[in-house]
């Protein structure tokens, strides 16, 4: 059981017609992990959490959440799983405290047990003091909390979250972020979250995956998918005063160099390793003042970046 | 089936919550009252003068004075409305409001959804009706002070019998509309525009058809009078209405002996009492059996189609 993966597709696809939603997608997410699923808009990813669901059908492949085949033991995979849609919706006549009492009793939860899971999960989100008020009057922040105490209502093993922060003020999504990190960390709960809003699961997610046109592209930690753009090159940028044309060419000179690009105030030089204290005694050979040195690394929107145009 | 237990008792409170179920409530109560005060009054007249007469308890239900419908027309009429505003957006609000979703994400097989709706639906109904009748039952017994006899008690649960079907086969309908259509504004109107047509058109296309396919003039004969006639009648019962009305009136009026045309010696001779209730069961027997197969069938398609929707955000 110890590397059985919690989440486990296998050559998973989907066919709507001549579209392919989704295709021969492999994926293993691992007991713990926050696992981002990123993607653009229309790449397949809700496709791809409904058939994780069971609530489609996929065409080709299998699914597989905590052992139990998703396509055939749907319920026992939906007893495990919560799931957060895209526009999480509730019924506005009824009460928060209502609308999770409904979800607790689709769950077969009994109503004593539930009601004291409710005010729990209520105070966990931060709104306890709108339990009883109707969800029509809830902000839109307020409603995705609702939402993630509703996932909770039934003890999941799995939550899979779309766009949590959709739409969501800073600070909105920062505390929504925040409950995510908890959720992982003191409840041991698997994260699945797909979202557009790159740098939140750079700092939230262990392993990210970029699903574009129904193909998983790139799949790992960010660290991982960065070093292998860099293909065996590194990037330093420096600034330096002043930049004259006697240095450029110095720096050009130093064994390793590949490329020296100079734009308004950086210096951006692409060369085989690391060769930053080259860089410094150069300049200081030539009598300019460093003022800035940095090893570029990659953030996750570059990458995505990269991936996506890639594919295009 | 926890899942169905669950989606059955909400529907069913949110429908007797409901602002439409009142006002719904509200028009077909005081119009049943008002029809049932009237029909009281002209019963009182005659049975002045023909003591002797048999089911006058039911007379309430059906009598009228010329100005206002029974009360059993009155349910034929607004029957269609109750089903169709209890579901003309059970399923495409829940979509357009991402409420499907997060309920088809808990343990639950799907179908518990829309049977849960369609039953929690007809059990509104058959409240609503039940409750109807007591009202109207309870007023008619204060105002004519004749106890229903046991065959009238039995011919009024038939009556709200097949009217729980009929209206049930409007609810199937509107619940139907309400997958196919994505915006309840069209669902809404699909529906009631099936029911103008067959509350209204039906009568008017059957005779139009009938008169173009067998020309009736001044000198036609009885045989082909008569022909006119029955193709007109039958292409009338293709409407449920047609068939819910027949049905309801032979049901609740024990002297209806026939549906159709009657011929002068078919009549001659003929004692005119009213019909046992399993003899007017007999003759309703077609439209009874119809009505509930309309029914079951315009519930199942909508099951399928409910069923083979795909759930997309």
């Amino acid at each position: 059981m110890a590397e059985q993966a919690v989440i486990d597709a296998n050559n998973l696809s989907k066919v709507y017609g001549d579209l392919v939603a989704v295709n021969r997608l492999n994926l293993q997410v691992q007991e713990g992990e926050i696992f981002g699923f990123l993607g653009p808009n229309g790449a397949g990813k809700t496709t791809t959490i409904l058939m994780l669901l069971g609530l489609t059908e996929p065409t080709q492949g299998t699914a597989k959440v905590c052992g139990y085949n998703c396509s055939r033991e749907p319920i026992k995979v939906k007893r495990l799983t919560g799931y957060l849609p895209e526009n999480v919706g509730f019924y506005g006549e009824l009460t928060a405290r209502q609308n999770m009492m409904y979800t607790a009793r689709l769950n077969g939860i009994p109503e004593k047990q539930a009601s004291i899971k409710i005010s729990e999960l209520l105070g966990l989100v931060g709104l306890p003091e709108v339990a009883n008020k109707k969800v029509a009057e809830f902000s839109r922040g307020m409603k995705q909390r609702l939402g993630i105490a509703d996932v909770l209502v039934k003890d999941p093993k799995v939550v899979i979250l779309d766009e949590p922060t959709l739409g969501i003020d800073p600070d909105g999504s920062a505390r929504i972020l925040e409950l995510i990190m908890d959720l992982s960390r003191q409840r041991g709960i698997t994260i699945m979250l797909s979202s557009h809003l790159l740098h939140q699961v750079q700092r939230i997610c262990n392993r990210v995956g970029i699903l574009v046109k129904g193909k998983m592209v790139a799949l790992g930690t960010v660290d991982q998918l960065g070093k292998k753009l860099e293909a065996g090159k590194t990037t330093i940028e420096i600034e330096v005063a002043p930049t004259t044309p006697q240095l450029m060419d110095s720096i050009k000179k130093i064994p390793g160099v590949i490329n020296v690009e100079k734009s308004e105030h950086l210096i951006t030089i692409t060369c085989e390793k690391d060769i930053r204290s080259d860089i410094v005694k150069t300049v200081a050979q030539t009598n300019s003042n460093l003022l800035q040195l940095r090893l570029q690394d990659y953030t996750l929107e570059e990458i995505y970046l990269r991936y996506f145009r890639e594919v295009r | 089936m926890p899942g169905l237990r669950a989606v059955f008792w909400k529907e069913l409170s949110d429908h007797m919550g409901s602002r439409r179920f009142l006002i719904l409530f509200a028009i077909i109560g005081l119009a049943g009252l008002w029809a049932t005060y009237v029909a009281a009054q002209s019963i009182r007249g005659e049975l002045a003068q023909s003591p002797e007469s048999r089911f006058v308890f039911l007379q309430v239900f059906t009598a009228s004075s010329g100005l206002l419908p029974p009360f059993t027309s009155f349910v034929g009429f607004f029957g269609p409305l109750i089903g169709l505003a209890l579901g003309f957006d059970a399923i495409n609000r829940e979509m357009a409001e991402g409420t499907m979703s997060r309920v088809l994400s808990q343990p639950l097989y799907r179908d518990s959804v829309i049977n849960g709706k369609f039953l929690a639906g007809v059990t509104t109904i058959a409240v609503m009706l039940l409750s109807l009748i007591l009202i109207v039952s309870g007023l008619g017994l204060q105002l004519i002070g004749v106890p229903p006899i046991q065959e009238e008690i039995l011919r009024l649960l038939l009556f709200v019998f097949i009217s729980v079907i009929y209206i049930a086969f409007w609810l199937g309908l509107a619940i139907l509309f309400s997958i196919v259509f994505r915006r309840t504004a069209t669902s809404a109107l699909a529906t009631i525009g099936l029911w103008v047509f067959f509350s209204f058109f039906m009568f008017m296309i059957s005779a139009a058809i009938a008169d173009a396919a067998i020309p009736v003039t001044e000198g036609t004969s009885p045989e082909v009078m008569l022909s006119n006639i029955n193709l007109k009648q039958g292409i009338m019962r293709i409407s449920p209405t047609t068939l819910y009305d027949e049905a309801v009136s032979t049901i609740v009026s024990p002297s209806v002996r026939s549906l159709g045309p009657v011929l002068r010696q078919q009549v001659q001779g003929l004692i005119p009492t009213p019909l046992p209730l399993s003899q007017s069961l007999n003759l309703v027997w077609p439209q009874l059996t119809t009505i509930i197969a309309l029914t079951l069938v315009i519930f199942a398609i909508a099951y399928i189609r409910f069923m083979r929707q795909e759930i997309r955000a």
